[in-house]
């Protein structure tokens, strides 16, 4: 048994029987072994010693391989951006695949291979994890579920009832870029070159930004689904302040603008990964821009508007030409399943 | 991308917005006949960049606001049946009598959301077994595109395609509009993609016959800052012509090429707008010669006739006598999530557009 080569995933290697170990010895364990993984508990067991953030995400993205990422990396950076989101350092993650039979072994070993290179470019562990595998017709080639644990940073203070009238809003790069680059590979449209999706890990140059501000820095956000505009609408009712945006500060790629054009989709709307924004006292905003600017993950950082008591509750962002509307929540879907 | 840029240029909106400022002497109602424009109005905060004298009234020009309610009953009927129903995006959420397009996916009807309707073809060709149905919707703008994949089709030899065609036209719903009693129009913003397609010639004997000032207008920051300044020129001079704002897509005779293609699937009848009612030689039905193509020939469908929620004002605002937000039910009982009709679901419709980006909301 040990020595068949299977060139696709089938029922028997969810079954829990020598076909599901075989798979996990060859694949799983091989690829992430660490001391926690290697004992094969049913769980993991580890030492906590501070507050601790905990988020969880499903990922379901169509199609699971697309430009400049796939749905392995994705499911890593997105859960510990989502932990990095809460002030804390993301240490380690649980990995649970449910896989349509008939999805190619390879397929599935690159998409472990760009797990396992995405945890440790953000220098996460992965420690316990789950394989199933249920009927074709059943599942869409596979979908993956993440948990991240990080030891909250401890000089974070992050609540969104921190904010305060006058606060800064910043984002650290070009917005929209993933949702159109997952847009583009969908629908068969070609551009002059690339659209690249940006999902990397924040979670270094949020460690950045709290050694350096502290309390000063009021919130963490990732635009996911939904988009900046959705996200800014949610803080704003969340507490009943109303956040003045200007699309002229706002970055976005010129391609990315041109997509957004043709499909006719509102980048202020579309799916992020790679981005956040952040909230800061507005006597630091020079500084945390300036910090951002010199790493990696926030070249093209901007500020990009305020919180403010004037029209509570509402997002109201001045256009190019000077005019001004309202930004309200995205209702249903702009692009179906993004991520 | 060319002209994104200058086109929302500040300055150069600026300038315009000025001169609009400087010459307005009297009050005046401009209709923009096309949801885009008023999509962009709204967007780009333009109405109130205005001078107060310079009233903008919203047109009728949403295809899927002006679909009427039947024929998303007849889409959903299709779908129960298990046809394979083809539509663009902004359908699926405006409610039929029961329910939406993307209610009856949910239930598991094959729903196929497209940028094109040769997108439609090609899922015909790759299911034989199965009929395949695009809901053909849209001004003259769509009609090309949606008559290609008629004649696409009969290239391929396809006997599983056929199209529900709504489509209608842009000059017999101004002539409606202009007749009524109510009607307080002082000039138009004509639409400019529909004439990008049908040159602007339809324009002139409407122009004479209503003694009305038409401005074919584009739809960015600029292009509508200066089509509404070319209009109100023309009003405080008194006179009344047919200008061209948007002469870098539009040309006198329009796309002849796409004309021909409308002209051989499609001949002008009767057609009923939601919320306007019937309005004879108004829309497009499919012609005889090509019938085998026509849904509404093919299956058993014709006989749903489903009364309006009479709640919805529809009618009103699409023929420019009310604005979204003097409606009762105007982000209460109505709203994008929850729509009592069109005009709050589509991307073009004036409710969506007040509701998504006016700072004018009253709450």
């Amino acid at each position: 048994m040990e020595n068949t080569i299977f060139e696709t995933i089938n029922l028997g290697h969810g079954s829990g029987g020598e076909l599901t170990r075989n798979l996990l010895d060859k694949v799983i364990f091989n690829t992430f072994s660490n001391p926690f993984l290697d004992q094969k508990h049913d769980g993991a067991i580890v030492e906590v010693h501070s507050k601790i953030a905990i988020s969880t995400d499903s990922f379901v993205i169509t199609p699971i391989f697309f430009k400049g990422g796939n749905i392995g990396e994705l499911a890593v950076n997105g859960t510990i951006n989502d932990v990095a989101m809460c002030g804390a350092i993301p240490k380690y993650l649980s990995l649970a695949f449910i896989i349509e039979e008939g999805l190619k072994m390879e397929e599935f070993e690159r998409i472990v291979a760009s797990v396992k290179k995405a945890a440790d470019e953000s220098g996460v562990l992965i420690i316990t994890g789950d394989t199933k595998v249920v009927e074709r017709g059943k599942g869409d080639k596979i979908f993956i579920n993440t948990t991240g644990f990080g030891q909250v940073h401890p000089k974070a203070n992050i609540s969104v009832h921190n904010i305060k009238s006058g606060d800064k809003i910043l984002v650290n790069g070009n917005i929209a870029q993933h949702g159109m680059a997952i847009m583009s590979e969908r629908e068969g449209l070609e551009f002059e070159s690339d659209l690249v999706s940006d999902t990397a890990n924040l979670n270094f140059l949020v460690k950045d930004l709290l050694d350096a501000f502290g309390e000063k820095i009021k919130l963490f956000r990732d635009p996911t689904r939904g988009g900046l505009g959705t996200v800014l609408h949610e803080i704003a009712n969340d507490i009943s302040k109303g956040v003045f945006v200007k699309e002229s500060a706002i970055p976005l790629e010129k391609q990315v603008a041109a997509a957004c054009e043709m499909l006719g989709l509102d980048p202020m709307y579309v799916a992020n990964e790679g981005v956040f924004l952040v909230v800061v006292d507005p006597s630091i905003e020079t500084e945390v821009l300036a910090l951002m600017r010199n790493h990696k993950r926030g070249i093209n950082a901007a500020l990009i508007g305020e919180f403010t008591n004037e029209h509570p509750n509402k997002v109201v962002m001045e256009s190019l030409i000077g005019g001004k509307r309202i930004v309200s929540p995205l209702v249903g879907e702009q692009l179906p399943r993004i991520c | 991308m060319k002209h994104l840029s200058e086109y929302r240029n500040f300055e150069a909106t600026k300038k315009y917005l000025d001169e609009i400022h400087k010459i307005t002497t009297k009050e005046w109602n401009i209709m923009e006949i096309c949801g885009g424009q008023t999509h962009s109005l709204v967007k780009n905060g333009i109405l109130e960049l205005l001078p107060e004298k310079v009233r903008m009234i919203h047109g009728p020009g949403c295809p899927v606001c002006v679909t009427p309610l039947n024929l998303i009953d007849k889409a959903i009927e299709l779908l129960e049946k298990g046809v394979i129903v083809c539509s663009f995006g902004d359908m699926i959420r405006v409610p039929g009598s029961k329910k939406s397009l993307l209610e009856a996916k949910a239930v598991g009807g094959d729903l196929r959301i497209l940028y094109s309707p040769l997108e439609a073809v090609s899922i015909a060709k790759q299911n034989p077994d199965k009929e395949v149905v695009f809901f053909a919707v849209g001004f003259e703008t769509t009609a090309p595109a949606n008559a290609l994949s008629v004649l696409h089709a009969e290239k391929e030899g396809l006997n599983n395609y056929t199209i529900l065609a709504s489509h209608v036209l842009v000059p017999p719903a101004m002539e409606a509009i202009l007749d009524d009693k109510l009607c307080t129009i002082d000039a138009f913003l004509g639409a400019g993609h529909v004439c990008a397609i049908m040159g602007i010639q339809e324009y002139y004997p409407l122009v004479e016959k209503y003694k009305i000032p038409i401005v074919i207008t584009g739809f960015e920051p600029l292009d509508l800052v200066q089509g509404i300044y070319m209009a109100v020129k023309q009003l405080e001079a008194g006179i009344y012509k047919l200008e061209n704002q948007y002469s870098r897509v539009v040309k006198e005779h329009g796309n002849t090429a796409a004309i021909k293609v409308i002209n051989t699937i499609f001949e002008v009848g009767a057609r009923e707008w939601r919320g306007i009612g019937e309005i004879p030689n108004s829309g497009y039905v499919v012609k005889e010669a090509y019938r085998k193509y026509d849904a509404e020939a093919k299956f058993n469908i014709s006989h749903i006739k489903v009364p309006e929620n009479p709640n919805c004002i529809a009618g009103e605002i699409l023929r420019g006598i009310k604005k979204p937000n003097q409606c009762d039910q105007f982000g209460k009982a109505c709203k994008p999530a929850n729509p009592l009709g069109a005009p709050m679901v589509s991307s073009e419709g004036a409710c969506a557009a007040y509701y998504h980006f006016s700072t004018h909301l009253t709450e």
